[in-house]
């Protein structure tokens, strides 16, 4: 029998959005090799790597190519095969600049050798998912092995599975339930054993049956999960659900203190497609080197999900998915919390799960007005913050008062915009917000030495 | 590839504008506009008609006058002038109803910067100014239907005795009083509309009218006659939940509903004047910033925060 779903509570605030899952029952495709692709050496929160390859070296599919000594750090391994034609320079899309391999492609995709690590421990465990070069891929970019490391004194008794999507357009986990629900689920029985937790859950927007389905047949099957160890919770579809606080907030009603983490209440957050990979590389022992990108938008002709090599350009996807019309917008990542390029020439990386090429329609802005005080922000913020009095200290640079009003908790997930009838920039106001209380640290850190 | 356009994210938004939550409101006071009209004759439509005419043209001329982009588009002024002429008698002379659109719009508004940033509801001020000024002029109510400048006056029910009406005559507006307050039913139709579109916080008017009416029940009066008269139910339902001049917290505005009902049950029991909606809301916008600044949100987890302090 097919048990039925758990149901999530209620979290605060948070707006209901158009869904705009056009991809979500296209099958993902595969691109083929782009004539080069241009991997940066930071894909990840943490130290940037170091080119492993100089120029003219020959490289496959898998050929570590960005290595670094530090902790906090993820290594990068080419996505095709070819030859590399030089160190050079990239942008990032939040306006940095950082170091990378560019390799002109043989268009054969030949693949290095790989086999099954090999696991005895939770030591061997963690440090094959560091070798894989893992990252959170739901977009943080968290290098997973730091995550499955124990903290001490914060033992994790529950995994919640993190398949929200809860941003417009955005399919790729949705893909990667559907095509890959076996990884996902060897994934989860993995991760539950080294880190010892009790509880599992799959966590799905209710605007995705159709998933919930699929992992409920697996998670009720007496024979394919004999232990039951898997529950599949069913989320109201609510904006920004898949916020971790939110989401953990949702599955187990605890609440993550102000400024901590999941895992000082014994939880483990993880995206669905990070927790399939680490299934994937435990077989095959292949390094990760790709991913699913849903590529949407009015521009697009074609919307689907496309596996793409990292490295690739942004214009080389949106040319195998054919434009409809020349973009007005581009946006690396959800239509939310996403990233708007300055132009094309962009590459993916590890964390890149969406396109959206806008056309003219799309990317009308609304006029800004006063602020009329209507408090639609303040009730919506899932944070319990209050926006517009944040937008309102960061202007007049009141950095005492931007700390009052808990500044860094805002997680910028732009709901409060998303509602403001003046079309008010808050989420612009309080980044700028932020980074003059981090200065005015900063200053007062160098008078205290 | 050409130059792509970028923003600060989110990249979408809904779409609300204060222009469409403007024209929500306006949509709102029709059925009080159309029970003026019905009540008091085609002189309520011209007064209405004077004073959102000259709230917008001094709003236009004001910003104008002053370099500053037009705000006119938005529909506050149109608003504004609604609930002025909601505010008077029916038989007030038309140059008083500029006046009172000036003191409304220029020197409470704009003033004050436009949208947004006015400390009271230009259009309470605006009746306060009137009041103040030709008090006769603004308690002489006319009877409905009695149609024109020279109608019988009528008292309004809370300065005739208790029991002068009936409660279905208070509840249609058969009764003296100004043009948008008489008709309980219109009001109510109105707020039923800003409730159901999101418009408006129902905890104002409920807490408002809710404290007010407990509070003449313990006062041993007939509750439910001294909500439906005078301005009550208009100014719960349009002037106190005016964005600008109310909280922005549940909290906040649940504080300042019930200070609004108690200011109102204490100046109609124990001041000079019949009426105190006005003056309470008045008092009630004076103190938003104070409300606010102890109705702060708590940030999610802040509860259960250990709060670590270096050094």
């Amino acid at each position: 029998m097919i048990e039925k779903p758990e149901k999530a509570g209620r979290v605060r605030g948070g707006v209901r959005l158009e869904h705009r899952k056009n991809t979500c029952f296209t099958k993902t495709s595969v691109m083929p090799p782009p004539a080069a692709v241009t991997i940066p050496m930071k894909q990840h929160i943490g130290s940037p790597c170091t080119p492993a390859v100089k120029k003219g070296d020959r490289v496959k599919v898998g050929t570590l190519v960005g290595v670094s000594a530090g902790t906090v750090c993820s290594p990068i391994y080419s996505s095709v095969s070819g030859t590399v034609a030089g160190i050079t320079e990239t942008r990032c899309p939040d306006g940095t600049r950082v170091t990378a391999v560019k390799i002109e492609s043989d268009g054969l995709m030949e693949a290095e050798k790989t086999s099954p690590p090999e696991i005895t421990g939770p030591e061997d465990f963690i440090e094959a998912v560091k070798r894989s070069g893992l990252v959170g891929l739901g977009g943080a970019g968290f290098p997973s092995h730091i995550k499955l490391t124990p903290v001490k004194g914060k033992p994790i008794d529950t995994l919640i599975v993190n398949c929200a999507e809860c941003e417009p357009y955005i399919t790729a986990d949705h893909r990667e339930c559907i095509e890959d629900s076996w990884d996902v689920f060897n994934g989860i029985y993995t991760v539950k054993k080294f880190v010892g937790a009790k509880n599992a859950y799959i966590a799905v927007e209710n605007n995705k049956p159709d998933v919930i389905k699929v992992l409920l047949q697996i998670a009720s099957d007496a024979s394919r999960d004999p232990e039951n160890r898997v529950r599949v919770t069913e989320l109201k579809s609510v904006y920004p659900q898949g916020a971790e606080k939110m989401l953990v907030k949702a599955v187990t009603g605890r609440k993550i203190p102000l400024g901590g983490l999941p895992s000082d209440v014994g939880v483990l957050v993880m995206n669905v497609t990070t927790v399939a990979f680490i299934s994937r590389y435990l077989k095959t022992g292949e390094p990760l080197t790709s991913r699913r990108v849903t590529v949407d938008g009015g521009a697009v002709e074609r919307p689907q999900n496309v596996m793409v090599p990292i490295g690739t350009s942004v214009e080389d996807v949106l040319r195998f998915t054919g434009l409809r019309s020349e973009p007005v917008k581009i946006i690396m990542g959800g239509p939310m919390m996403g990233t708007a390029l300055p132009d094309a020439s962009f590459p993916v990386t590890k964390t890149t799960n969406a396109i959206l090429a806008f056309n003219e329609e799309e990317a009308k802005k609304t006029r800004t007005t006063a602020c009329i005080h209507c408090g639609k922000c303040v009730k919506n913020c899932p944070m319990g913050l209050m926006p517009l009095y944040l937008a309102q200290a960061s202007d007049a640079g009141d950095v005492k008062e931007l700390e009052r009003l808990s500044v860094n908790a805002c997680m910028e997930c732009g709901t409060c915009v998303y509602n403001c009838p003046a079309g008010r920039h808050l989420v612009q106001a309080i980044r700028v917000g932020k980074r003059l209380l981090r200065e005015e640290k900063a200053k007062k850190g160098e008078t205290a030495k | 590839m050409s130059m792509l356009k970028v923003s600060s994210s989110p990249n979408q938004v809904s779409g609300v504008t204060t222009r469409r939550i403007m024209l929500t409101v306006i949509a709102a006071l029709c059925p009080s506009l159309i029970a003026a009209a019905v009540l008091f004759g085609y002189r309520a439509v011209i007064l209405t008609g004077v004073t959102v005419f000259s709230c917008v043209a001094f709003e236009f001329l004001f910003r104008k006058l002053l370099h500053r982009e037009n705000t006119v588009g938005d529909l506050s002024a149109v608003v504004t002038g609604l609930l002025l002429a909601f505010n008077l008698p029916s038989t007030l002379p038309y140059w008083m109803a500029v006046i009172g659109a000036f003191a409304a719009i220029v020197v409470t508004k704009e003033f004050f910067g436009g949208i947004g940033q006015n400390f009271a509801n230009p259009a309470i001020v605006g009746r306060i100014v009137l009041m103040l000024s030709f008090t006769t002029a603004m308690t002489n109510f006319a009877e409905p239907f009695s149609a024109g400048a020279d109608a019988v006056a009528s008292a309004t029910p809370l300065a005739a005795e208790e029991g002068t009406y009936s409660l279905t005559e208070l509840f249609l507006g058969l009764h003296g009083g100004t043009m948008g307050e008489v008709c309980s039913a219109a009001i109510l139709l109105g707020g039923i509309i800003l409730a159901a579109t999101g418009t408006i916080a129902v905890s104002i008017p409920i807490s408002y009218i809710g404290s007010y009416f407990l509070l003449s029940l313990v006062a041993g009066q007939d509750a439910v006659y001294m909500t439906l008269s005078g301005g009550l139910l208009l100014g719960a339902v349009f002037m106190a939940t005016d964005y600008v001049t109310s909280p922005v917290t549940l909290k906040g505005r649940i504080i300042f509903g019930i200070g609004c009902g108690v200011l109102t049950f204490v100046i109609r029991t124990f001041g000079a004047m019949s009426e105190g909606v006005s003056f309470a809301i008045l008092i009630m916008n004076l103190l938003v910033p104070l409300i606010e600044r102890y109705t702060r949100t708590k940030p999610f987890g802040s509860g259960t925060v250990r709060e670590v302090r270096a050094g």
